[in-house]
């Protein structure tokens, strides 16, 4: 669940494809990374393919979301458009020049690149916001206009 | 019916409470409400924030107050 009531109010949800391969798993180091620094809240695409109705409905009602897919394939985007989820932000990692393979040993020079994509996507829809690392966790809203 | 509200207890959960309450009142519908405020049970929903409102075990709505008629449509489907 998302931190203590009342602890932020923009509550940005992260979702990774988290595949099999290296931008999969980029997409999800980059989340794990994010919400650690406090640059959002990963939350769990599983849940949200599974059609479990808490998951499915958060993901409907955040205010604010990115999905971090490795590739073309897209399985992030599908899994919400089946569960009829809007899909807010789309990053495709291939589309940011990240080569797709099966090596596993991440770096660090792409998992920092990943991070960045993440806050232009997102810092771009948000006229003003600061370029700098924002605290976007989730929360109760109470402090959402 | 069984509806649950979750939330640690901050304004925007106890509206959510009051705004439920309210909408059964109105619909003439008669129904079990329960707060959910452990942190851990509330995790056992998969919710991402609070308030978030469970009607006979589906998650209706999270991290918003609902309004009435929000409340009255999931009430009388």
């Amino acid at each position: 669940m998302a931190a203590g009531c009342c602890g932020g109010g923009n509550d940005l949800m992260i979702l990774a494809c988290a595949g099999g391969s290296n931008v999969g798993q980029l997409s999800n180091q980059a989340a794990v990374e994010l919400t650690q620094e406090g640059f959002g809240k990963m939350f769990c695409l599983a849940g949200i393919g599974g059609q479990l109705s808490g998951f499915v409905q958060s993901a409907r009602d955040v205010p604010l979301m990115v999905a971090i897919d490795g590739c073309q394939v897209g399985c992030a985007k599908a899994i919400l458009e089946l569960a009829q989820v809007p899909v807010k932000h789309q990053l495709v990692l291939t589309d940011e020049g990240i080569e797709k393979n099966k090596d596993l040993c991440l770096q660090r020079a792409d998992i920092d690149q990943v991070k960045a994509a993440v806050k232009r996507v997102v810092l771009s829809s948000r006229p003003g916001a600061a370029a700098g690392p924002a605290v976007m966790t989730g929360g109760c809203g109470c402090n959402r206009g | 019916m069984e509806i649950k509200i979750l939330g640690p207890g901050c304004p925007k959960c106890q509206q959510t409470e009051k705004v439920v309450k309210e909408a059964l009142a109105e619909a003439g519908v008669i129904a079990d409400i329960e707060k959910v405020t452990d942190a851990m049970k509330i995790a056992g929903y998969g919710v991402f924030g609070t308030p978030a409102v469970v009607v006979d075990g589906n998650v209706k709505l999270v991290g918003k107050i609902p309004t009435k008629e929000d409340v009255k449509a999931w009430i009388t489907k």
